[in-house]
C-alpha cells in the first residue's frame, strides 16, 4: 500500500473560541435537523449506547454510593485547586517529569509547539483529546511546519475529511462506512479497500503504525492526574492512547487544571463511573497510568511535559453554582440521553463541547455577552434526563437556569426597557428559585405533569402557552414524563431521593 | 517560577474566595459508601474473571500449574508464533522449544528495538493482577511483563494469569497497586479485551493498534 502524506485541507472550524461571531443554536439546528443522514445516524448512536449504559449501570448495586464519591471528591478537589495543583507540580517533577502553567489557548499551543520544535519535530502523533480541539492545537502547529496526526480512528476520518466532531465519544458519527471507503482510498492512496468495518480498520492500523515508530513527540491529554503520586491517566479502546504515551522519546499531555484528583486510591472511583458512563463498557479496552519520565528504567519517554491550562476555567470556578460544571468528565452519557441533542447532533452547539455539557461549559468558558454562546443555555427542555445519568452528579439543568438568568441580566444590564420587561426574563428568575430549591421544584415536575396534555402531540410538545411560547419556537419539548426519576427512586428505594438536595450548586 | 504559574493561582484562590481560610481539603466530606471488597467465595471470583474476559472477546482457558507448558506450547503453536517476545524474569518453563525467543533485557543495547517488537508474531507474559468485576488484566512493567511496548507492537499477547492474583471489585487492585505506584513510580496498563472500536457506524471491531488478538491462560 502506497503513503501520501497528506495535509488535511483545513475549514476554519467554529469553536468556542473562534473569533467573529457564532452562529446561535437556532441557526445551526436549522441546518442540522435538514441533514436526514446525521439525524439517522445519531438516532441510532445515541439509543444503543442510552441501552447499553443502562445495562451496564444497572449491574452495579453501589452506583449511587460511586456517583456521590465521585462528586464529592470533585467538590473537594475544585474547593482546593491551587494546593492540588501544586501538590500535582511537585510531584511530577519528584518522577523527572516537567510542568508548564499556560493561562491562555494561545499560550498551551506555544509550550507545545516549543517542545516540538526544541526537539527538531517535523510530525507529532496524537491522542484524541478535547483540550487540544479546545485550543486549535493542530492548526497551530500547521502554522509552525508541524504536522500532526490524529491516531484515532474516528479523528483521522475527520481529519482526513476536514471536518469536526460531532459527539465527543463516536466524534464520526455522521459517516458512513462508503463514506469512509472513499475517503481512506483517496486520501491514504489504499487502493483495493472494502467497506467491511474491519478492513477500514486495518488500512488505518497500517498507515499509522509507521507514524508511531517514528514519530519522535507524542501528544496527549488526560483524563485525570493524581496530585499524589503525579500519575497521570488516559483512557481509550484502540490502543492509539497506549502508543502514544509509550513509543515517542517525548511525550507531551496538555490537560485543563480541572483535572487533578486528590489520591492513587480515587482512581477506584472514577475508573468505576468512567467506562460504563461512556461506552457502556465494565471496563474499557485499555487504560495506561504513567508517573513522570523513564528515569532509566527504558520505560516509556525519556522527557515528560505536563501543561496545565487554564484557559477560563478559572472564570468557571469563580461562579458557585456554574462551579459543578467542573467535575464533567466527560463520559458523554448527558448527550445521548438528550433530545434534543438526539435531534440536532454535535454541531449545531458550535462548540467543541456539544450537548447539555456544552450548553453550560461553554458559555461560562466563553463569557456570557455573546449571542452564539448566549443561546445554548437555552438549548435544553429542561427534562433532567442529563443530571440523572451525569456519573459526577452535575446538576446541568440548575445551571442552565441560572446561565439564563445571567443572560438575561446581561441584556438588561446592556439593553433598554424592552429587554428588562421580556417575560422570559421574568420567568427564569422564578424558574431559578424553584430548581434552587427541591420541594419546590417536584412539586412544579407534577404541577407540569398535570398541566401539560393539551398541549403534548405524538409524544412532544410543540407549543408552550402564554408567556413560554417563545421558547417552543425552535424548540420542541418532551413531556413531563408520567413518572418523574424521584419518583420511581422513592418508591423503588422507600427511602429519600438519590441526589440528597437539590440546591447543592456550592460543590 | 513562571508568571503564568502565579497568575493561574492567584485566579484560582480569588475564584474560590467563598472558601473559609480555614477549611482543609480534608474538611470537605468524601462519603467512599460504595463496595470496597468483593465477599464472594473465591471460586466464584476466579470464574466470574474467567467469564467476563472472555466477554470482551479474549480466549481464556483454564489450566492446572503442571499443564501450562503445555498449554502455552499448544495456544503459540495454533497461532503459528515463530518468533515470540519474551520479557526478563518469565519463568523458563513457560518457554516452549520450538519458537525463536527474542528476549528483552534491561539497559540500553539489551532492549529489543521498536521494529524488532513490531516484526514479533506475539508476546507471552504474566501479569500483577486481575479483576474479577470487569474482566481486566493489569500489567505493571514488573517480573514476567516488562516494559509497555512489548505488549503493545506485537499482534499477539498470551497472559498468564494466577488464580491467586486475581482480585474481586475494582478498589482491591488500586489498593494492591499503590505500592508499586507511589514507592516505585512504574507505569501501569489496565487490559481489558483485546483493542476494539465502534468508531464505523457503531460496529465493534477487534482491534485497531494494540494487539489484535488477546489470550488468557489462568492457571490454578
Ligand atoms: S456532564 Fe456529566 S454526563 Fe455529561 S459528559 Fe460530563 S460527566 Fe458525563
Amino acid at each position: 500500500m502506497t503513503i501520501i502524506r497528506h495535509q488535511p485541507e483545513k475549514k476554519a472550524p467554529p469553536d468556542a473560541f473562534s473569533e467573529g461571531r457564532t452562529p446561535t443554536f437556532e441557526e445551526s439546528a436549522k441546518e442540522s435537523l435538514s441533514n436526514s443522514q446525521l439525524r439517522r445516524n445519531l438516532g441510532k448512536a445515541t439509543q444503543t449506547i442510552r441501552r447499553k449504559r443502562g445495562v451496564a449501570v444497572a449491574e452495579m448495586p453501589d452506583w449511587e454510593e460511586l456517583r456521590e464519591a465521585g462528586r464529592a471528591l470533585k467538590a473537594r478537589t475544585l474547593r482546593h485547586l491551587d494546593d492540588y495543583l501544586v501538590e500535582l507540580e511537585e510531584s511530577v517533577k519528584r518522577a523527572g517529569g516537567q510542568v508548564h502553567w499556560a493561562r491562555d489557548a494561545e499560550e498551551a499551543n506555544r509550550i507545545v509547539a516549543g517542545i516540538a520544535k526544541s526537539h527538531g519535530a517535523r510530525e507529532v502523533v496524537k491522542v484524541k483529546s478535547i483540550a487540544t480541539d479546545e485550543t486549535k492545537l493542530n492548526e497551530y502547529l500547521e502554522g509552525e511546519g508541524i504536522a500532526a496526526y490524529e491516531t484515532d480512528l474516528a479523528e483521522l476520518i475527520i481529519q482526513l475529511a476536514g471536518e469536526t466532531s460531532s459527539h465527543i465519544l463516536v466524534p464520526a458519527i455522521h459517516k458512513n462506512r462508503s463514506e469512509i471507503r472513499e475517503l481512506f482510498m483517496r486520501e491514504l492512496g489504499v487502493e483495493d479497500l472494502s467497506d467491511d468495518p474491519p478492513d477500514l480498520a486495518n488500512a488505518a492500523r497500517l498507515y499509522l503504525r509507521k507514524k508511531f515508530l517514528s514519530a519522535k513527540v507524542g501528544i496527549s491529554g488526560a483524563n485525570f492526574a493524581v496530585a499524589e503520586t503525579g500519575t497521570v491517566c488516559v483512557v481509550e479502546s484502540e490502543g492509539n492512547g497506549r502508543m502514544c504515551t509509550t513509543l515517542p522519546p517525548v511525550l507531551v499531555t496538555l490537560m485543563g487544571i480541572e483535572k487533578v484528583i486528590p489520591q492513587w486510591r480515587d482512581y477506584e472511583v472514577f475508573m468505576q463511573l468512567l467506562p460504563r458512563s461512556s461506552t457502556a463498557e465494565r471496563m474499557n479496552p485499555y487504560t495506561s497510568f504513567w508517573t513522570g519520565a523513564s528515569q532509566g528504567s527504558g520505560d516509556g519517554p525519556e522527557e515528560f511535559h505536563l501543561v496545565l491550562m487554564d484557559n477560563g476555567r478559572t472564570d468557571v470556578l469563580a461562579d458557585e453554582i456554574g462551579r459543578q460544571s467542573l467535575n464533567c468528565i466527560r463520559c458523554s452519557a448527558c448527550l445521548n440521553v438528550c433530545p434534543v441533542y438526539e435531534r440536532t447532533g454535535g454541531h449545531a452547539y458550535n462548540s467543541v463541547y456539544p450537548g447539555p455539557i456544552g450548553a453550560i461549559l461553554t458559555p461560562q468558558l466563553v463569557g456570557i455577552g455573546e449571542p452564539g454562546p448566549d443561546s445554548l443555555p437555552y438549548a435544553s427542555s429542561l427534562c433532567g434526563a442529563c443530571y440523572e445519568v451525569c456519573p459526577v452528579k452535575i446538576n446541568i439543568p440548575q445551571v442552565l437556569i441560572h446561565l439564563r438568568g445571567k443572560v438575561v441580566r446581561h441584556k438588561q444590564d446592556e439593553g433598554g426597557l424592552r429587554e428588562r420587561l421580556d417575560p422570559e426574563n421574568v420567568a427564569m428568575q422564578a424558574m431559578g428559585r424553584i430548581f434552587a430549591n427541591r420541594r419546590l421544584y417536584e412539586g412544579a415536575q407534577k404541577a407540569a405533569h398535570v398541566g401539560q396534555w393539551p398541549l403534548a402531540r405524538s409524544g412532544t410538545i410543540h407549543r408552550l402557552p402564554g408567556k413560554l411560547a417563545g421558547w417552543t419556537e425552535a424548540r420542541d419539548l418532551k413531556p413531563v414524563p408520567e413518572q418523574t426519576f424521584r419518583d420511581w427512586w422513592k418508591t423503588r428505594r422507600g427511602g429519600p431521593s438519590p441526589n440528597g438536595s437539590t440546591g447543592d450548586g456550592a460543590s | 517560577m513562571s508568571a503564568a504559574r502565579e497568575e493561574i493561582l492567584r485566579r484560582i484562590r480569588r475564584s474560590t474566595r467563598d472558601v473559609p481560610d480555614a477549611e482543609r481539603p480534608e474538611d470537605v466530606p468524601v462519603e467512599r459508601g460504595y463496595r470496597e471488597t468483593d465477599d464472594a467465595p473465591r471460586g466464584e471470583i476466579v470464574e466470574r474473571f474467567a467469564e467476563r474476559t472472555a466477554e470482551y472477546k479474549a480466549k481464556v482457558s483454564r489450566v492446572s500449574e503442571s499443564g501450562l507448558p503445555g498449554a502455552i506450547r499448544d495456544a503459540l503453536k495454533a497461532r503459528g508464533v515463530e518468533k515470540l517476545v519474551v520479557p526478563p524474569g518469565l519463568p523458563e518453563a513457560w518457554v516452549p522449544y520450538g519458537v525463536e525467543v527474542l528476549r528483552d533485557g534491561s539497559g540500553a543495547g539489551a532492549q529489543l528495538t521498536n521494529d524488532e517488537l513490531d516484526r514479533s508474531d506475539g508476546v507471552l507474559t504474566g501479569c500483577a493482577l486481575g479483576i474479577s468485576q470487569t474482566g481486566t488484566i493489569v500489567l505493571d512493567a514488573g517480573e514476567a511483563q516488562g516494559r509497555r511496548a512489548l505488549t503493545l507492537l506485537p499482534d499477539y499477547h498470551l497472559c498468564v494469569v494466577r488464580e491467586e492474583q486475581v482480585v474481586g471489585l475494582v478498589p482491591e487492585a488500586f489498593a494492591g497497586l499503590r505500592e508499586t505506584v507511589v514507592g516505585e513510580g512504574r507505569a501501569i496498563t489496565f487490559i481489558s479485551g483485546p483493542s476494539a472500536t465502534s468508531d464505523i457506524e457503531l460496529n465493534r471491531v477487534e482491534g485497531v493498534h494494540g494487539p489484535r488478538t488477546l489470550e488468557v491462560l489462568i492457571v490454578g
